[in-house]
């Protein structure tokens, strides 16, 4: 983080930061995550300060709460360059990069409607199939249909967890 | 001797064979013609149900002549009315029950995934007999087998899909089926509104084949080789309008193949309603009635090959 961050965010006592989001995209990561700051949550959201790796980059820090292993992969969806880092006594205790897995598994909503996976009294988990990593590009194992990046967050289901 | 990509498996896309695997399914259905006419019975002790969650005649019906022409005793229903899906029952225990009254599921669905799904949930084997407008495995290898049986090969011809690419699934899995093969050409003719789906354009560039889409088939009628049309299905239509709008739009008439090439067939894997002149149902053109023909040899082969008896 640069020093010019640290003089507007304090640091966290317990809880994760995930840094090295792209520039613009921390309020996606907080939505596919389903973090709305309802439940009293504390979060500080820092976008676009200046980063070695990326130019520009957003960072995340909620407060109290930390991430598990499905998160990364929604998180790897929208921001595949970020990490995190679980935080315990002001300290980083341990930090992960994530990384976006061959086959995204119950995180998105198919677009197809007439995809079998949207068939209601049914409880089918999506699979979609990793085409390209960058570009981004995935396709429903069921349907076939062929999603893109820009279609990530309007299509996470990740708030039915 | 029993081909081991297909004892015991599913059949979802005809994507996962290979061109040997088709070779083998052929040589099978080779001989399955020649014991026409004959019940067998190698699958004495086999039931097959047929769970068409969608009507059909011609699929259901060639199943079902196939499965019992190799002696297996064949149960199952048509449309979802007299089954407890109408009662309100999920598909998932649906599929549970019918799989532990059988020994392989042959399924018909209006929704893309339900095969697979199926086979998913299903210890038995399952066919893909149609799952919405994505794929129509059982159809395509018969297609295939009528163009080596006319040509005696499938290789270097020129083809060209004509109509509703977007919503027909005999014609997507045509369209796939083709690329497991060295065609010289294919065409895809269609309105804009009806032209091929991403995944399909995107997979027709993965395989590197020679492929144009375009409107206008008087333009190409003297290359191809072979025309493969199918009907308007308005049941998968999102909206009637597009519809009404594509309808009529692709006819195949004796004065469009004036200028067609020499032995040039023409396919469709019916029912067709008006998308061919009638006329052309009795000329050297029309290969679909040997097509229909074929389906119930093509699937006793399948059936063979999945239960693991010699023909």
């Amino acid at each position: 983080m640069s020093e010019k961050s640290t003089l507007v965010v304090s640091k966290i006592k317990h809880g994760t930061v995930i840094d090295h989001i792209p520039a613009g995209k921390a309020m996606n990561i907080l939505s596919v995550l389903g973090i709305r700051g309802e439940k009293g949550d504390r979060i500080a959201i820092i976008m676009n300060v200046e980063s070695e790796k990326l130019g520009k980059k957003d960072i995340i820090k909620i407060e109290g709460k930390w991430l598990e292993p499905r998160d990364f992969d929604v998180i790897s969806l929208i921001a595949p360059s970020a990490t995190v880092n679980i935080v315990e006594n002001f300290e980083v205790v341990k930090k992960y990069k994530v990384s976006l897995p061959d086959r995204v598994e119950g995180l998105l909503k198919c677009p197809n409607m007439t995809c079998i996976t949207n068939e209601r009294n049914e409880s089918i988990k999506t699979k979609f199939k990793v085409l390209s990593r960058d570009p981004l590009k995935l396709q429903c194992e069921y349907c076939g249909t062929i999603i893109y990046k820009d279609d990530i967050v309007k299509l996470t289901n990740y708030l039915k967890k | 001797m029993i081909n081991k990509d297909f004892y015991n498996q599913d059949v979802i896309s005809i994507q996962q064979f290979t061109r040997e695997d088709l070779e083998t399914l052929f040589e099978y259905a080779d001989r399955a013609k020649k014991h026409k006419d004959k019940k067998l019975e190698l699958l004495k002790d086999k039931v097959v149900m047929l769970a068409f969650f969608e009507p059909s005649t011609r699929t259901r019906f060639s199943f079902e002549v196939a499965a019992k022409r190799l002696g297996a005793d064949v149960v199952g229903f048509s449309g979802e009315e007299g089954t407890s899906i109408s009662k309100g029952e999920n598909f998932t225990d649906t599929i549970r029950m019918l799989d532990s009254y059988s020994n392989l599921i042959v399924i018909r669905h209006k929704l893309e995934g339900a095969a697979k799904y199926a086979s998913e949930i299903a210890e038995n084997p399952v066919i893909n007999a149609g799952d919405g407008k994505q794929h129509h495995p059982t159809q395509a290898m018969i297609d295939l087998y009528t163009i080596r049986e006319i040509f005696g090969t499938i290789d270097e011809l020129t083809y060209a899909v004509v109509g509703d690419l977007r919503y027909g699934r005999a014609s997507t899995s045509f369209i796939y089926g083709l690329l497991i093969y060295n065609p010289k050409k294919l065409y895809l003719v269609s309105p804009p509104n009806l032209g091929a789906r991403e995944e399909v354009i995107s997979y027709l560039k993965e395989k590197g084949v020679a492929f144009e889409e375009i409107r206008n088939l008087e333009e190409i009628i003297d290359e191809i080789d072979v025309l493969y049309t199918i009907r308007l299905q308005k049941e998968r239509f999102p909206d009637i309008t597009e519809y009404e709008k594509a309808k009529g739009s692709y006819k195949i008439t004796l004065d469009l193949l004036k200028n067609a090439k020499k032995g040039l067939k023409i396919m469709h894997p019916l029912p067709k309603l008006d998308e061919i002149d009638k006329e052309i149902d009795s000329t050297e053109y029309a290969a679909y009635f040997q097509q229909a023909k074929n389906g119930v040899p093509v699937r006793m082969a399948l059936l063979s090959l999945i239960f693991g008896v010699e023909l």
